[in-house]
């Protein structure tokens, strides 16, 4: 008796199960871990984004010596994230995909992650992972912060009638 | 590319290879199931950042008693501590609506062309302009206002 409503719950919350999905991040966890215990850097995603820049901008905030420093380990960890996904999608993953997310969609939030990540100090791996796991509460207030910001943007589109 | 050794190359990109295989087994580099999250249809990626933040937790308070400077840099070992100011709340606002138009964020951005998605290239473009937008706006606010607090 108590046992199938449970179950019902537990199936209507995951409908695609669990184990990939603590799996995948386990694995986040442990690329961050790899470079952490090696180099004592903390990477996350989004700095990327900045670092890069400097390489043809002369941008005073792109010039600084924390982007310098950072920007050429930068392109080496997103081409191996690039490339860990492709080794997803040729063995487990059984071939790639693409989205039917729209384009502008994708443009727009681009544009909006992009300032938004720089703006606010990090990202999901910066904030929600790394953050998360120093027990930062500038991390905390973060995640919180773009977690309800990102559900009420999404559920407001999906009731526009927006999809995909 | 710098005076950094091989070895430390060679760990970073082992590192974001583990990191971009993740992201891509945990079907976060895929738009539709963030999307789908967001909307309460799928809290499987609860997972994703709950166990991407308990390895690192664990990583964080294990790895500094084992070593006591990283073996590649020489560098200690901190934890990722951003001071708090408004600036948090307002970034992860902006970034919150963004992630919810799009269902995609950096590092999965990056993940995602690695799985052949192509239009995410149009996100990755978005990102590096709306990047380019707060440096520039910072720096000319620098510039014009001497009493603006350091960028972080």
């Amino acid at each position: 008796m108590t046992i199938e409503p449970l179950q019902i719950t537990v199936e209507t919350l995951f409908p695609n199960g669990i184990a990939h999905y603590a799996a995948g991040g386990l694995l986040i966890g442990l690329g961050v871990t790899v470079i952490y215990a090696a180099t004592g850097i903390i990477a996350g995603a989004s700095t990327f984004l900045e670092s890069t820049w400097s390489y043809v901008s002369s941008v005073s905030r792109f010039n600084t010596p924390k982007y310098l420093t950072s920007r050429d380990w930068r392109v080496v960890f997103t081409v191996g994230i690039v490339a860990g996904a492709a080794a997803y999608a040729l063995t487990l993953g059984a071939g790639g995909w693409t989205t039917d997310v729209q384009l502008w969609r994708l443009f727009v939030g681009g544009v909006l992650v992009g300032v938004g990540t720089r703006v606010g100090k990090g990202c999901t791996s910066g904030h929600g992972v790394c953050g998360v796991g120093s027990g930062s509460n500038t991390s905390f207030v973060n995640v919180a912060t773009f977690l309800a910001f990102a559900i009420g943007t999404a559920q407001l589109v999906a009731a526009l009638g927006v999809s995909p | 590319m710098s005076d950094r050794s091989p070895a430390f190359y060679g760990v970073v990109l082992l590192g974001g290879l583990i990191f971009g295989f993740g992201l891509g087994l945990s079907q976060m580099a895929r738009p539709e199931v963030v999307l789908d999250f967001l909307q309460f249809e799928d809290f499987g990626l609860l997972f994703v950042m709950g166990g991407g933040a308990v390895v690192t937790a664990v990583s964080f308070a294990v790895v500094p008693r084992l070593f006591d400077r990283a073996p590649l840099t020489g560098d200690t070992f901190t934890r990722r501590l951003k001071s708090f100011d408004r600036n948090v709340v307002i970034g992860g606002s902006v970034f919150g609506v963004g992630w919810g138009l799009s269902g995609i964020c950096p590092g999965a951005a990056y993940a995602s062309v690695g799985i052949g998605n192509y239009p995410i290239l149009v996100a990755i473009g978005g990102m590096f302009i709306g990047a380019y937008a707060q440096g520039y706006w910072r720096s000319y606010r620098q510039r014009t206002d001497a009493t603006v607090s350091p960028a972080d």
